[in-house]
């Protein structure tokens, strides 16, 4: 129990998240996470020993679509919403080419 | 004494599938247009949009799967796979990792003695990713999703390759097999096949595993076999010069034949992969395997065999027909219309197989129908056309598809079967060289040949040359 | 008669009978919407024109016949994380702020064929994460009740709006108790369907395994039409199911005999309010007079399932939300440098912190070395309580259950200490991890005048049963609508003479 949070921890969760926070966020950041964790940390005393996980509830299978081409030129939806466009497509600070 | 090392390779091969539409939503998978036309909510990553799954992927997946003798998992499942980057709409890629289609299969690469097994860990299914076009005067990038969503299998085999010979041949392999399932056209150059290759070097006679880099962005065959080397050659330097190879993933440059590494950063490479909640598990039952296995088309090792008992090739040239499936359809077609199989491989194996590589084509860029290769096959071999003509004729078909019979009836190309007309030629030519004429007869075999030739000119290569042989010397004797 | 008194049904039924005009009712709710709004702020959008518009569609449509359905051309609020074609959709985020899907959802569209017509959006907890609608980037929701306090929440902005009149009816969507919780905070009726009953197609990711989206009406009866009209088997979601029977406005009966229902012990106990246990098990006691049997019985890992939910919840809004870059949509900050330093400062400058807050629990819980311990550790207790509830079921035909531990909470009370907030979820998130349909039913009110409401558990596709006790409780009981302070609520246009239908 009593879980602690790194800086680099929050630094890294940060990372995978693309979340910056700032100083005082980090630190509440961490105290939160460090508080839920204990409390998560409950579930340990659970003997799931041979239980399979669940993800669906409901024991739906093979839904499929048929190989048949629906949609039309969808660009104009597409990029109606764009913060930045340009020729066409989405505008955004370059990428190691 | 300088030290040996092993090269240990493995591949993660990337191939597109050639469904109509993309893996999780209607959208036409056809290559090209303007940027964004071929979306949809669902493959620009608009909230609210859900995936539906293409059953035809995973047709084609297990296909390959079995081709691959793979075991395909009997509940499959999708997961996410969580990284940020512009060309990944949701910025999570829906993939499989925990639950693949197909495990633990192999193909065998090389032929007679030399054959080898090269594992197969296992097979999944996953959408690709949009393209990004580099914008260099104002330091942007447009991203296009046309490409989001295609379907792509990934093929991760075990590291069992030592070369790059052998790399090419597993690759070679896997895009016949593929090909022949029709599952993919496999053009490397279009992208529509991929290797990332993972690769460590080690001492001779070791059996622990170096340190492995994986490497990407290698579009050409050519490109496989220098990065290859490259990175063995920066491996063992690093390890000569006392140092360790670090695990990571470099991209080749192949106008500088070298690689550098791609991830900063911000790339903490941990994809928080977890079961994707908006689609349902694949559950694969015995009748759904035996119905894919049912339509496996007739691989490689079969249609060899049948075309040596069949037909009559020998090994070589049936190995050679059926080293592509665009090539085997060809020749059966062609044989059967014809009825000539030795005739159409003779085609295929000489004329057809010269000018590929005069011009640098694959077999699939063949533009000439089966039906007229059959055609002309039949114009020679019953003697409407000489060889020679024949020859000519087909080298224009390769260039443009035709009909070589209008052809011929068009160009006035036709053998002369006039007996008439022919001893009319004849006799001139006789006349005209009474020297040779003499020789012959005096007993130069050889001065014959000066006469056919005379003939043939004559009659501007429209006659049968046996036929002249033939006639000459019954008008000599 | 005052129209925005008025039931869903009860509109329906006068427009169809020509006694109302849909302009007429539609213009109606917009003036209580403009005299409403700023005291209780229900809403995010409100389109008045567009709203007008479609209304002169719908009569034209009711007169030529084209609609013919309970609800044609009654007014509708709409949650607003579900998409609406051209209309603002924004999940209460700044991150959204100026969204226009170029689609409707699909429990949206289901509504249009029935020919409701749109009012607006609704407002919400920021991306469904809260429950009080106070980490709405739009600013909070007051309780109609008692503006000083929270309407619940998520849904918060959809139970206030029927609440305080501004609609008869509204879509909400509830991934750990986001439409039962405010329900029974405002006094109003919601259900939260069995998952995949209606289709996820257009609502906003928070928790995918997890949401379902319900409606929120005055009384049960509109509710279950509500229900009938949005629930649709859908191609477009995956997780959408095929059920054999979407006429769940046969279920409006009264008779409850030989009904079997179930009292968790464990959620009658310590954490739970004196007044809002008693009125409950009043009204639990009203439906065992009505000839149902009642028992106790322990239904176990009650304590586990807020953890497990967070786990679950966080770890799928971390990657659903992933999407939300500054590429695409929405928000993009003003200055940055670089590709990934833009990802950072838009979302950061884009979301409130209770939505970091998760996304960053969600992205730890997923991360390499912890997956296993966190994200499967709380998937196979989400197996367990699964099972809990498939033995219960075994012996009762529903459950009968608190929505939440108190009545509304006043607002700025909450927020400080996550985990306690996040213990008000106790009685709500099993329900989501197991799949199964809730609905809640207004049963009184405690001393300070805030409602109370009871929640009806019951077994996977068996909405049909939950609706018909609510219905038995609700027979005699008339819709009461809050006395909102300070606010002119006259001078809403109504006819007189007309006698209004049925016992409400």
């Amino acid at each position: 129990m009593a879980n602690k949070i790194s800086d680099e921890t929050i630094e890294y969760v940060g990372i995978l998240a693309k979340l910056e926070l700032s100083g005082e966020e980090k630190e509440k950041a961490k105290s939160d996470m460090e508080k839920m964790l204990d409390y998560i940390d409950t579930l340990n005393e659970l003997d799931t020993e041979g239980i399979e996980p669940m993800s669906h509830v409901f024991p739906v299978n093979n839904v499929f679509r048929e190989d048949v081409v629906r949609n039309t030129d969808g660009s104009k939806d597409a990029l109606a919403n764009a913060p930045l466009a340009k020729d066409q497509g989405f505008k955004v600070p370059k990428t190691i080419g | 004494m300088a030290k040996q090392y092993e090269t240990v390779i493995g591949l993660e091969v990337h191939v597109e599938l050639a469904t109509k539409t993309k893996i999780f939503c209607g959208c036409s998978t056809r290559f090209g247009g303007a940027p964004n036309t071929h979306t949809c909510p669902v493959c620009t990553g608009m909230p609210g949009s859900l995936p539906v799954l293409n059953k035809q992927v995973v047709e084609y997946a297990m296909a390959i799967g079995l081709a691959a003798n793979c075991e395909i998992t009997r509940i499959c499942k999708f997961d996410r796979k969580n990284y940020f980057y512009p060309d990944n709409p949701q910025n999570y890629q829906i993939s499989q990792l925990y639950l693949p289609i197909a495990r633990n299969g192999y193909v065998e690469i090389g032929t007679g003695k030399t054959k080898k097994r090269v594992r197969i860990h296992e097979m999944h299914m996953e959408e690709d990713a949009g393209k990004l076009v580099h914008d260099e005067w104002d330091d942007t990038s447009i991203v296009d999703f046309n490409r989001s969503g295609v379907p792509l299998v990934e093929i991760v085999s075990e590291p069992d390759m030592r070369s790059a010979e052998e790399v090419l041949a597993y690759l070679e392999k896997l895009r016949m097999i593929i090909q022949y399932l029709g599952a993919s056209d496999c053009k490397l150059q279009e992208g529509s096949m991929r290797a990332d290759i993972n690769l460590s070097v080690r001492e001779a006679g070791s059996d622990k595993l170096g340190t492995r880099t994986e490497m990407k962005n290698l579009n050409s065959f050519k490109a496989i076999a220098r990065a290859i080397e490259g990175e063995r050659q920066r491996q063992i330097e690093i390890l000569e010069s006392g140092k360790e190879v670090i695990q990571e993933t470099r991209r080749w440059d192949d106008n500088k034949e070298y690689s550098y590494a791609m991830r900063s950063k911000e790339d903490a490479q941990d994809y928080r992969y977890f079961p994707e909640p908006d689609l349902v598990p694949v559950v694969i039952d015995d009748a759904w395997i035996e119905k894919i296995k049912a339509e496996q088309p007739e691989f490689q090792d079969a249609k060899i065999s049948r075309y040596r008992e069949e037909f009559g090739l020998p090994e070589y040239d049936a190995q050679i027909i059926t080293s592509s499936i665009h090539l085997a359809k060809l020749f059966e077609r062609a044989a059967a219309l014809c009825s000539k199989p030795k005739k159409v491989s003779n085609w295929l194996m000489v004329e057809t197989l010269r000018l590929l590589k005069e011009h640098g084509m694959e077999p699939e860029e063949i533009r000439f129908s089966p039906e007229n290769l059959a055609k002309l096959v039949e114009l020679a071999e019953t003697g409407t056309i000489n060889s020679s003509v024949a020859k000519g004729v087909f080298e224009k078909m390769f260039a443009a598809d035709m009909d070589p019979e209008a052809y011929v009836k068009e160009h006035g190309l036709k053998t002369v079967n006039d007996e008439g007309e022919l001893n009319a030629v004849l006799e001139k030519v006789i006349a005209d060289n009474p020297q040779a004429a003499a020789d012959y007869r005096g007993g130069k075999e050889k001065a014959l040949g000066a006469l056919v030739g005379q003939t043939m000119k004559a009659m501007k290569g429209k006659a049968d040359p046996g036929r002249v042989n033939q006639r000459l010397r019954e008008m000599l004797s | 008669m005052d129209i925005c008194k008025m039931t869903a049904l009860e509109l329906g039924r006068r427009i169809r009978q020509r006694n109302l005009s849909v302009p007429e009712v539609v213009n109606a709710y917009l003036a209580r919407i403009e005299a409403i709004e700023p005291a209780v702020n229900s809403f995010v959008t409100v389109d008045t024109e567009r709203a007008l518009e479609r209304a002169r569609k719908v009569q034209k449509g009711i007169d030529d016949g084209t609609y013919k359905s309970p609800l044609a051309g009654v007014p509708v609020a709409i949650k607003d994380n579900l998409c609406t074609t051209g209309m603002l959709t924004t999940c209460s985020s700044k991150i959204l702020g100026n969204f226009r899907p170029a689609f409707s959802a699909e429990a949206v569209r289901n509504l249009e064929k029935a020919g409701a017509v749109i009012l607006g959006k609704t407002n919400m907890d920021e991306f469904a994460m809260g429950s009080t609608t106070e980490t709405s980037y739009y600013g909070a929701t007051k309780n109609p009740w008692n503006l000083e306090h929270v309407p619940g929440g998520s849904s918060g902005g959809s139970c206030a709006a029927v609440a305080a009149e501004e609609c008869p009816f509204a879509l909400g969507s509830d991934t750990g108790g986001s439409i039962r919780q405010p329900s029974s905070f405002c006094g109003v009726v919601g259900i939260k369907p069995t998952y995949g009953t209606v289709s996820r197609y257009g609502l906003i990711a928070y928790g995918s395994s997890l949401d379902q989206v319900g409606p929120v009406a005055k009384n049960v009866s509109d509710c279950a039409a509500a229900l009938e009209a949005i629930a649709s088997h859908d191609e477009k979601d995956s997780t959408s199911i095929r059920r054999e029977d979407y006429r769940f406005t046969e279920a409006l009966v009264d008779d409850v005999k030989d009904m079997r229902i179930g009292i968790p012990k464990d959620y009658f106990g310590d954490g739970l309010d004196g007044e809002v246990k008693a009125h409950i098990l009043n009204a639990v006691k009203a439906l065992e007079e009505k000839g149902a049997s009642v028992e106790e019985f322990d239904l176990e890992l009650v304590q586990h399932a807020i953890p497990a939910y967070y786990v679950i919840a966080s770890a799928e809004a971390s990657s659903n939300l992933a999407r939300f870059d500054g590429v695409k949509y929405g928000y993009r900050t003003e200055d940055y440098d670089g590709l990934h330093r833009m990802y950072k400062k838009t979302r950061s400058e884009g979301f409130g912190p209770e939505v970091k807050r998760r996304i960053m629990l969600g992205s730890f819980v997923l991360s390499s070395g912890y997956y296993d311990a966190y994200y499967l550790k709380a998937l196979r207790t989400k197996a367990l309580i699964k099972r809990a509830f498939d033995r219960a079921f075994e012996r009762y035909d529903i459950i009968a259950a608190p929505a939440a531990p108190t009545t509304a909470p006043k607002l700025g009370e909450s927020l400080s200490d996550p985990i306690r907030m996040y213990l008000g979820d106790i009685y709500t998130v099993s329900v989501n991890l197991a799949g199964l349909p809730g609905i809640t039913v207004p049963v009184g009110q405690d001393k300070k005048g805030l409602p109370i409401g009871m929640q009806l558990i019951g077994d996977c596709f068996a909405e049909k049963k939950i609706i018909r006790a609510a219905y038995a409780f609700e027979q005699g009981k008339s819709w009461e609508a809050p006395e909102i302070s300070g606010v002119l609520t006259q001078g809403v246009p109504g006819r007189d003479g007309i006698s209004r239908e049925g016992g409400r």
